[in-house]
C-alpha cells in the first residue's frame, strides 16, 4: 500500500455517485466544492497519499508535528468522507469504490492507529526521558500549580489505542505498564524481575516521589539503550 | 500603488558568489532592527549576516543608504542530542533585535531548540603610545624609558566584534517557530509547536511556561502552535496563532500558566470554499502586531487578514495573495508546497502589508486605496536602479504580453521572508540564497 502512488486520472473525474445523502457535504456533487475536489474513487488515491505523508512523516526521527498533525486531520475528513456516516441512511453506493475504501481503511486503519499511537507515544517518551532526572514540583516551572503533579509526567499514555490508560501518579506511574516488547529484547537482563508490568509489583508504590536511585539508573539505562535500538541515528531531516 | 510604481532602486547583495545554490546558504529569517539602520538575515547554515546602512553623503547622490555588509558570524551549529539520537539543524529560524540601550547592538537568534544572545559592538579606536608597552605589545626595557606620556586613543579601521552573551538551552522539547521580545525589555518569549516560554534576558537556566497546549495524550494532538508575538506596547498581552487558524490574545497578569485565553479570534469557515484542505489552507504561519497595536496581520496559504484586536468574529480586512491556487490544492498537497510557512510585515504607518508569494513573486496590499501589486524579485527582470514592473498572473481568458499563466509559475521560487523598514519605504525580500533591497525614492505622499 505504501508504494502505490496513483494518479488522479482525467477520466475519473467523470464517474458520478448518486443517491447519496447531502448530509455530508463532501458528498454532495452539486456543492461548488465538491465538484473541484475527487469523488469517492480519487478520494482513495488522496487517501492513500495521506497515508503515505503521514508514514513519511512519522519515519523522520524528529517529525515536523505541524506536518504530522496538518495530515493526520485531512486523513481523518477523508476517511470520514470514505465512509458514509452512521447517522446516515443506508443509500446505493458504486460497488467498486467502497470496497477499495474498505480495504484500504481496514488494512491501514489498525496499522494506522497503531505507527500513529506508537510514535505519538515515543514523542511523549522522549520528553519524559528528558524530564525524569528532575525532581518534581518544587522546581517545576512557576507557572503550574505545584500541588499538582507536572502534566508532562502526570498524564502519560504509554500503551497503544486500544489499552490506552491515564497515569496520575508521577514517576512510579512512568515505569508501570511498560510495554513488553521492551523486555523481549536481547539487551534486557533478566536479573531485576521487579521491572515485570504488574500494579502489584514493587515498582507500585504508592505515594512515595522517588524509585530507588539505582532502579531508577537501570531503568533509564535501559530505556536508553532500547530507545538506540529501535531508532538508530537516521540521516537527519 | 499599482500602475504608476514610484522609482524604486534596487540592490542586490549577495551572501555567497556562486553560480548554483548551496542549501546551507539558503536564507532562512530577515529581520530589521528597530531603527532600519542594521538589517540582519539567518541562513540554514546557522550564520548571521547584519547589513548596515551607509548614511547619505553629498557626494554619490546615488547610493543614498545602501546596505553593506557589517559582520557576519556563525550563530548556530549542528548538533547532534544523543540520547535521542537527533540531529538538531543549525538552520537560524528567527531573529530578533533588542531595543538598543547603549553603543552596542544586541539581537536574540534562535535555530529549533537554542536561542542566543549576540552582543555586537564596534571598535574604531585604539590606545596608542603605552609607557611600558611598545607597538607590538612587548615589554619595554624600562631603562629606555626617559618621560611618562598620557596614551592618546587614535583612531584605526573598524572592527565589528560579535559576542555570545547568552545561551538559552534546554528550555524546549519540540521545534521552535517564533521569539519576540517583550516591550518592558528585560523578558523575552520563544514558542514551539506546543509551548511557550517567559525567559528573562539575564537568566539561562530558568524559564516560565506561559502555554501549554500539550494534550493529556499525544494521540488527541489536533492543534500545533505555529507563531506567536508579544503586543507592542502591553508587556502583558501576546498572541499565539494554530494551525487551525484561530488565534489567542492572552493576559499574563490574568494567570501564571495562560492556557485560558482573553480573547480567541476565528473565522467561521466558508461553507462554499469547504474542501479536504479547509484546515491545511487556514493554519497561520505568521502573526504580526501593527505598529499601533491596535490591529494584528495574520497569513494563511491564500490570504493575508487584518484583524482589530477589539472583534474577535472576523478579520476586518481580508486581501487574496493567489486565489488562483485555490482550484490546484490537491497537486500543492501532493507537492508540499501547500504547507509552505509564508511570512507578513506591515510598513510603518501600518497603512500597506506585504507578503510573499511563489515565482519569486511578492505582493503589496495598500489599505486605504485597496490597491495591490505584484512584484518580482529577481536578477533577471530587474537591473540595479531600475524600476520594479508590476507582475500579473493570468487564469485563463485575456492575456496580456508580460503575464504569467498558472501553469508555469515556479514553486520552487517561494518568498517566504520578507522584513519592512520601521520608517521608511525600503523593504528587504530573501528569495531562496538572495537577499534583495528595495527602496522608494519618490516621497511616499500615498502611503
Amino acid at each position: 500500500m505504501l508504494s502505490k502512488g496513483l494518479k488522479r486520472k482525467r477520466e475519473e473525474e467523470e464517474e458520478k455517485e448518486e443517491g447519496l445523502s447531502v448530509d455530508s457535504w463532501w458528498l454532495d456533487q452539486s456543492h461548488p466544492a465538491v465538484s473541484q475536489t475527487p469523488p469517492a474513487a480519487a478520494s482513495s488515491s488522496l487517501f492513500d497519499l495521506s497515508v503515505l505523508k503521514l508514514h513519511h512523516s512519522l519515519r523522520q526521527s524528529e517529525p515536523d508535528l505541524r506536518h504530522l498533525v496538518l495530515v493526520v486531520n485531512t486523513l481523518r475528513r477523508i476517511q470520514a468522507s470514505m465512509e458514509p456516516a452512521t447517522a446516515l441512511p443506508p443509500v446505493p453506493t458504486p460497488p467498486t469504490a467502497p470496497s477499495v475504501a474498505d480495504s484500504l481503511l481496514a488494512s491501514s486503519d489498525a496499522g494506522l492507529s497503531a505507527s500513529m499511537a506508537s510514535l505519538l507515544e515515543d514523542l511523549n517518551h522522549i520528553e519524559d526521558l528528558n524530564q525524569v532526572p528532575e525532581p518534581q514540583a518544587d522546581e517545576g516551572p512557576p507557572g503550574r500549580s505545584v500541588g499538582g503533579v507536572p502534566a508532562n509526567l502526570g498524564a502519560l499514555d504509554l500503551l497503544g489505542p486500544a489499552t490506552g490508560c491515564l497515569l496520575d501518579d508521577g514517576l512510579e506511574g512512568l515505569f508501570e505498564d511498560i510495554d513488553t516488547s521492551m523486555y523481549d529484547s536481547e539487551l534486557w537482563v533478566p536479573a531485576s524481575e521487579g521491572l515485570k508490568p504488574g500494579p502489584e509489583n514493587g515498582l507500585a508504590k504508592e505515594q512515595t516521589p522517588e524509585l530507588d536511585e539505582a532502579e531508577l539508573d537501570y531503568l533509564m539505562d535501559v530505556l536508553v539503550g532500547t530507545q538506540a535500538l529501535e531508532r538508530p541515528p537516521g540521516p537527519g531531516r | 500603488m499599482g500602475e504608476d510604481t514610484d522609482t524604486r532602486k534596487i540592490n542586490h547583495s549577495f551572501l555567497r558568489d556562486h553560480s548554483y545554490v548551496t542549501e546551507a546558504d539558503v536564507i532562512s529569517t530577515v529581520e530589521f532592527n528597530h531603527t532600519g539602520e542594521l538589517l540582519a538575515t539567518g541562513d540554514k547554515g546557522g550564520r548571521v549576516v547584519i547589513f548596515q546602512r551607509e548614511p547619505e553623503s553629498k557626494n554619490t547622490p546615488h547610493s543614498q543608504g545602501e546596505y553593506d555588509v557589517y559582520s557576519t558570524f556563525q550563530s548556530h551549529e549542528p548538533e547532534f542530542d544523543y540520547l535521542k539520537s537527533l540531529e538538531i539543524e543549525e538552520k537560524i529560524n528567527k531573529i530578533k533585535w533588542l531595543p538598543q540601550q547603549n553603543a552596542a547592538h544586541s539581537l536574540l537568534s534562535t535555530n529549533d531548540k537554542t536561542i542566543k544572545l549576540w552582543k555586537i559592538t564596534e571598535r574604531d579606536k585604539r590606545p596608542e603610545g603605552y609607557n611600558l608597552k611598545d607597538e607590538e605589545g612587548k615589554l619595554k626595557d624600562l631603562s629606555t624609558v626617559t618621560s611618562l606620556q598620557v596614551p592618546v586613543l587614535k583612531p584605526m579601521d573598524l572592527m565589528v566584534e560579535v559576542s555570545p552573551r547568552r545561551i538559552f538551552a534546554n528550555g524546549h522539547t519540540y521545534h521552535i517557530n517564533s521569539i519576540s521580545v517583550n516591550s518592558d525589555c528585560e523578558t523575552y518569549m520563544s514558542a514551539d509547536d506546543l509551548r511557550i516560554n517567559l525567559w528573562h534576558l539575564a537568566i539561562t537556566d530558568r524559564s516560565f511556561n506561559i502555554v501549554d497546549i500539550k494534550p493529556a495524550n499525544m494521540e488527541d494532538l489536533t492543534e500545533v502552535i505555529t507563531a506567536s508575538e508579544f503586543h507592542p506596547h502591553h508587556c502583558n498581552l501576546f498572541v499565539y496563532s494554530s494551525s487551525k487558524g484561530s488565534l489567542r490574545l492572552c493576559d499574563m497578569r490574568a494567570a501564571a500558566l495562560c492556557d485560558k485565553h482573553s480573547k480567541l479570534f476565528e473565522e467561521p469557515e466558508d461553507p462554499s470554499n469547504r474542501s479536504f484542505f479547509s484546515e491545511i489552507i487556514s493554519s497561520v504561519s505568521d502573526v504580526k502586531f501593527s505598529h499601533s497595536g491596535r490591529y494584528m496581520l495574520t497569513r494563511d496559504y491564500l490570504t493575508v487578514k487584518v484583524w482589530d484586536l477589539n472583534m474577535e468574529a472576523r478579520p476586518i480586512e481580508t486581501y487574496q495573495v493567489h486565489d488562483y491556487l485555490r482550484s490546484k490544492l490537491c497537486s500543492l498537497y501532493e507537492s508540499d508546497c501547500i504547507f509552505d510557512k509564508f511570512e507578513c510585515a506591515w510598513n510603518g504607518s501600518d497603512s500597506v502589508i506585504m507578503t510573499g508569494a511563489y515565482n519569486n513573486f511578492f505582493r503589496m496590499f495598500d489599505r486605504n486605496t485597496k490597491r495591490d501589486v505584484t512584484l518580482e524579485a529577481s536578477r533577471e527582470s530587474s537591473k540595479p536602479r531600475a524600476v520594479l514592473k508590476p507582475r500579473r498572473v493570468c487564469v485563463g481568458g485575456k492575456r496580456r504580453r508580460d503575464d504569467i499563466s498558472v501553469d508555469s509559475l515556479d514553486f520552487t521560487k517561494k518568498i517566504l521572508h520578507t522584513a519592512w523598514h520601521p520608517a521608511e519605504n525600503i523593504i528587504a525580500i530573501a528569495a531562496t540564497n538572495n537577499l534583495y533591497i528595495f527602496q522608494d525614492k519618490v516621497n511616499s505622499d500615498m502611503h
